[in-house]
């Protein structure tokens, strides 16, 4: 059996050892983000387009689902405990508050990872198992510049806005069901909808998302380019692309969420 | 002999990997023009020695210069000048797959000139029309044969017009037919524009071929270097041995020792 203190310390040594990696590679996004352009070194604008589409306009589909269905959920559950108090009425606002603040950006972002963040480990993890991550070198092509510093962007344009999709159309979902099934009308449900919604709940939510988008992208960037070990390894860095990615958005927004809300009370 | 000028010189090279000393204090000369044979067998260390002088690894200690700057000195962004006036062709030809074999080989020129588009498609027809593949613009690597896979690499490092090409096992996996016509390219290369050559192979015929020098690298050590017919007279067991392909000899396959019979039983 292995000796528990020895999984401790190689986990704590891995770790380290991520955590160092991911930290070279952000300086490394920095320097060509910042400093890139003076030298006349900008991101191509071709494949920061290539990978906006990719990452965001390719995205909206299963946003859509995930969002209208939670969004329809969210409004079936709190119909059921706000009718005992006699408040329907208030689904529009419980369900518009829930959505911007929690749900819009942690789903979106949660499949974003699922879809986003395994593809470019696995795109950039295959690349690397196949020399062309070296044969960028050899070009004198900055990997770093030529393919983390394009979808990192990317992402941190997209998925906030694929987010503000996310809580319109998950608003949209509860206002189906209050109007079709709750018997609410159109109109009062917007009304409410926008009386209790603040706009400090939307860019919080949208802050949260941005957070969420560079946590994706760079380790998305970072598990791919550290890839090592053929078809195997690249399964490997995807598995914990996506893994590590869902367990900091969370931890992130547990975060955010005590800063935001939490800290001045 | 005389006082040639070295594009290349790497002095006391020492690398290992997990412990295992891979290369152990390699010293060698490639001189302006020439086409420099690095053969070996399989693990001897040659493809890690030419990963040190592209700069993909770091050794251990030694040094490596490229017309005269030491390159594991330098910092990137003046290895990158470097790097621009050399091409380096893979073993596993190493195309960019989400991209035509036009973009493999304008990805080069588009980041580091300012070429006009056309002219930059000109340039693409004119370096597939050097490796024998016009009219291939438009394929996917996925589409091509493992042989014109390593002829697009060709082109893509011959791309920026560069003074040093590297080949890592240009000829491996080739048909006999499509490994001359690779051969006949690297000489053409070396003799029409003046190229110097790094190519590492372990296939006699291509060393014999194209070689104006010759080093063999065993176990991590030059232990031969010369001209072909230096090489081919040498008094070298090790040398004879490799070039002859003979199983019996001081190289050894089988493993030395007789712990062979504990090994099984443990």
């Amino acid at each position: 059996m292995a000796n528990p203190v020895a999984i401790i310390g190689r986990f704590g040594i891995e770790t380290k050892r991520h955590i160092v990696g991911i930290t070279i590679l952000l300086a490394q996004v920095f320097y060509w983000l910042i400093i890139g352009p003076f030298k006349g070194k900008i991101v191509s604008r071709r494949s920061l387009f290539e990978q906006m589409v990719f990452s965001g306009v390719r995205s909206t589909l299963i946003v859509f689902f995930v969002s209208l269905f939670t969004g329809i959920v969210l409004a079936m559950q709190s119909a059921y405990q706000l009718e005992k108090l006699g408040a329907t009425m208030y689904v529009a606002s419980l369900v518009a508050v829930s959505i911007a603040r929690e749900l819009g950006p942690v789903l979106t972002a949660l499949v974003v990872a699922g879809r986003v963040g395994a593809a470019i480990t696995a795109e950039l993890g295959s690349m690397n198992v196949t020399d062309q991550i070296e044969a960028l070198r050899t070009l004198a092509l900055n990997p770093v510049r030529y393919l983390a510093v394009p979808r990192i962007i990317a992402l941190l344009i997209m998925l906030p806005c694929l987010t503000i999709f996310s809580d319109l159309v998950g608003m949209f979902g509860g206002w189906l069901i209050g109007v079709f099934n709750l018997g609410l009308s159109s109109g009062m449900y917007i009304d409410k909808t926008i009386e209790f919604l603040e706009l400090r709940d939307i860019y919080t939510g949208l802050f949260k998302s941005f957070v969420f988008a560079g946590i994706i992208s760079t380790i998305g960037c970072y598990m791919g380019l550290s890839t090592k070990g053929g078809a195997e390894g690249v399964g490997n860095s995807t598995t914990v692309s996506v893994v590590a990615s869902f367990i900091l958005i969370i931890l992130a927004d547990c975060v955010l969420t005590g800063i935001f809300y939490f800290s001045n009370m | 002999m005389q006082e040639k000028e070295a594009v290349i010189e790497i002095k006391d090279l020492v690398k290992s990997f997990d412990g295992r000393r891979v290369l152990n204090k390699v010293n060698l000369k490639v001189y302006k023009g020439e086409t420099m044979v690095i053969m070996g067998g399989s693990g001897c260390g040659k493809s890690t020695l030419l990963r040190h002088i592209v700069g993909s690894h770091m050794p251990d200690s030694g040094q490596v210069f490229i017309k005269g700057k030491d390159i594991t000195q330098l910092p990137e962004s003046e290895f990158d000048k470097i790097r621009k006036r050399f091409g380096m062709v893979f073993q596993s030809s190493a195309l960019f797959d989400s991209m035509s074999v036009e973009n493999n080989i304008t990805l080069p020129l588009r980041e580091h000139t300012k070429l006009d588009e056309n002219i930059m498609k000109i340039m693409v027809k004119m370096k597939l029309e050097l490796v024998g593949l016009r009219g291939f613009e438009r394929l996917m690597p996925s589409q091509l044969s493992g042989g014109m896979r390593k002829r697009v690499g060709l082109a893509r490092a011959i791309a920026l017009d560069p003074e040093m090409v590297f080949y890592d096992e240009p000829t491996a996996g080739l048909d006999p037919i499509v490994a001359g016509v690779v051969n006949k390219l690297i000489l053409d290369l070396s003799k029409k524009l003046q190229i110097t050559s790094v190519v590492v192979t372990h296939d006699m015929q291509s060393v014999f071929s194209i070689a104006d020098r010759i080093a063999m690298l065993y176990e991590g050590e030059v232990i031969a270097e010369g001209m072909p017919d230096e090489i081919r007279n040498s008094t070298d067991a090790r040398v004879q041995q490799f070039i002859k392909g003979s199983p019996e000899g001081p190289i050894r396959f089988f493993q030395e020792g007789d712990d062979y019979l504990k090994q099984l039983t443990e």
